[in-house]
């Protein structure tokens, strides 16, 4: 996805001479191609980040459209109050690009993971949060939104190869897409575990359990009336992230059934308990946390087995 | 009215009393420096023109003084001004970047250094010859984020940047020496790689001449380090602790205001 996106924004910059791209000192094999067509536009700032985006707002108060790029708890977490009391508060087009949400990074522990990114930024009024679902969701969303007015944070894997089938790349703004047709169960999924749900879903169909899939790409301003539309006719949904289950997209999905009155049986299938300090794979990971595809699978045959 | 010290002052006292706040330490302070800003070297043709030179008031809470100075310019009405600290008005403790002539908005010290940093770059970037202000509290350099932006300001060598330290000696519960040392702070900013002058902050003439001499085309990114008096102007607020949240009373006010009238 990191590749995508670098890819993607050096034909934009190629197009628009806004665009800057600011770096914390990472994305090492994969800002060289901006870097090297667009040298001048381009600033390695160090290990500084809350200064990378308070520099993102002073440019982008002059016209740039500044992209600040990091792991993502080094992107959002460290300069979090810069991002609120620059571009959110004076609504500047400055796009936080944070590489890495939820467990990507594995072995390298909990400093680099981004477990609550989408919750401290969901917050915010006035920031859109995009969290595309594989490299080719990467590329459409990076191409239907970079010019949007205000602030963006993009939540990226790094995975370049992983598709979600049936997504064929398809990003619409405030939109979700839909992947299946089936009606016993909904799973809701956010970023790339996207993958995991989606072998989810066909696992589960193997088993004669017919499910949808909802690719929640567009985070916030959230899809509420599809949302609503969705969980108005399912018995069950699985809210899918590598994320915290407070806050992120499964908060967002309670959010919306309480709100709606709706009576839809909601299971947040997220990170439930502070990392423990064992470290390793991202699949090791998931596995550890039920969020494998045959985690996932249990939990939706036990949610089945609850509801109906 | 002229942008001059003395009625940057009386706004100072007057709206700070009618709306019975404090800050007025910290505004007092730097009367001196905004009004040469204002009057002599900001290059203003009004606050719309995206040419102007930008300026980040990075100790937000002595805001008063920069509404003087909009005041002052023109670029404020009276009746907007007596809505200071009142419901419903844009001119809050700490500036609001809806107030027309807020460049940014601040409050949070440590801020305003990396946004001015990111004002002169994209100077640079449009080659453009405008320049880049931040107004810094000495306590206020307490903060990392200050020094990251000092380190990347004087890498990229953003000579149409400057900043000026208003070194009062005080911060909100004590003095700055008891507080956090900051001594040497001339020789921390010439060991980071800038241009360091060291000033009377409320000598006019020397204030107006520093500025009007610094090399904005080429070089390293300048700091004035201004030796400044907290509260400046009132005696019975100079150098107080107090007076960085205490308000005026009726009394206090009126001696504050006569004193500010009888200064030269």
């Amino acid at each position: 996805m990191r590749g995508a996106f670098a890819n993607t924004l050096t034909e934009l910059a190629g197009r628009d001479p806004r665009i800057l791209l600011l770096t914390g000192d990472l994305g090492y094999m994969a800002l060289e191609p901006f870097a090297e067509q667009f040298p001048e536009r381009f600033f390695n700032v160090g290990v500084a980040e809350q200064n990378m985006v308070g520099l993102a707002t002073g440019l982008a108060e002059a016209g740039f459209i500044p992209f600040v790029y990091s792991i993502v708890s080094f992107a959002v977490l460290r300069p979090y109050e810069f991002i609120r009391n620059g571009p959110i508060q004076h609504q500047l087009q400055v796009r936080i690009v944070g590489v890495g949400g939820g467990m990507e990074y594995g072995s390298n522990g909990l400093s680099h993971y981004g477990l609550e990114d989408v919750a401290v930024l969901r917050t915010q009024p006035g920031i859109t949060i995009l969290a595309p679902a594989d490299h080719q969701q990467t590329r459409a969303a990076l191409l239907a939104s970079w010019d949007l007015p205000g602030p963006i944070y993009y939540r990226l894997g790094k995975d370049d190869k992983t598709t979600v089938a049936g997504l064929d790349g398809r990003f619409e703004l405030g939109k979700l897409q839909r992947i299946g047709d089936g009606a016993d169960l909904l799973l809701i999924a956010m970023g790339n575990i996207a993958s995991e749900a989606s072998a989810a879903l066909q696992a589960l169909a193997a088993r004669g359990v017919a499910c949808s899939l909802a690719i929640v790409a567009h985070v916030s301003p959230a899809p509420i009336d599809e949302l609503v539309g969705l969980l108005a006719v399912f018995p069950a949904a699985l809210a899918i992230e590598s994320h915290y289950a407070v806050g992120g997209l499964g908060s967002l999905v309670a959010e919306v059934i309480a709100e709606r009155n709706l009576r839809c049986r909601l299971v947040r299938c997220g990170v439930h308990s502070l990392p423990d300090g064992v470290t390793g794979s991202q699949r090791y990971l998931y596995q550890r946390h039920g969020l494998s595809t045959d985690g996932l699978v249990a939990t939706a045959l036990a949610t089945l087995q609850e509801v109906q | 009215m002229r942008c001059s010290p003395k009625e940057i002052r009386r706004i100072i006292l007057k709206q700070s009393k009618r709306a019975h706040v404090g800050h007025i330490g910290s505004a007092l302070s730097i009367a001196d420096i905004i009004a040469v800003l204002y009057a002599d070297t900001l290059r203003v043709p009004n606050p719309e023109d995206p040419e102007r030179d930008r300026f980040v008031l990075s100790k937000g809470h002595a805001a008063l003084a920069l509404y003087a100075a909009l005041f002052l310019s023109g670029w404020l009405d009276e009746e907007q001004l007596d809505t200071y600290c009142g419901d419903g008005s844009l001119l809050g403790v700490h500036p609001e970047h809806a107030l027309r002539g807020v460049d940014f908005a601040s409050g949070s010290l440590g801020h305003g250094m990396s946004l001015a940093a990111g004002a002169a770059l994209a100077a640079r970037l449009q080659r453009s010859p405008r320049r880049a202000f931040a107004l810094l509290s000495d306590a206020e350099c307490n903060c990392g984020p200050v020094w990251e932006a000092v380190m990347f300001a004087a890498h990229h060598k953003l000579s149409n940047l400057i900043a000026i330290v208003d070194l009062n000696g005080q911060q909100a519960l004590g003095y700055t020496q008891q507080v956090l040392s900051l001594e040497p702070m001339a020789a921390r900013w010439s060991a980071f790689g800038w241009d360091v002058h060291e000033v009377d902050g409320h000598d006019l003439p020397e204030l107006r001449e520093t500025f009007a001499r610094l090399d904005t085309t080429s070089g390293p990114p300048h700091v004035l380090i201004a030796r400044t008096v907290f509260g400046k102007g009132v005696s019975y607020m100079q150098s107080q602790i107090k007076w960085h949240y205490w308000p005026m009373s009726d009394a206090e006010y009126q001696q504050a205001l006569n004193e500010v009238e009888a200064a030269p």
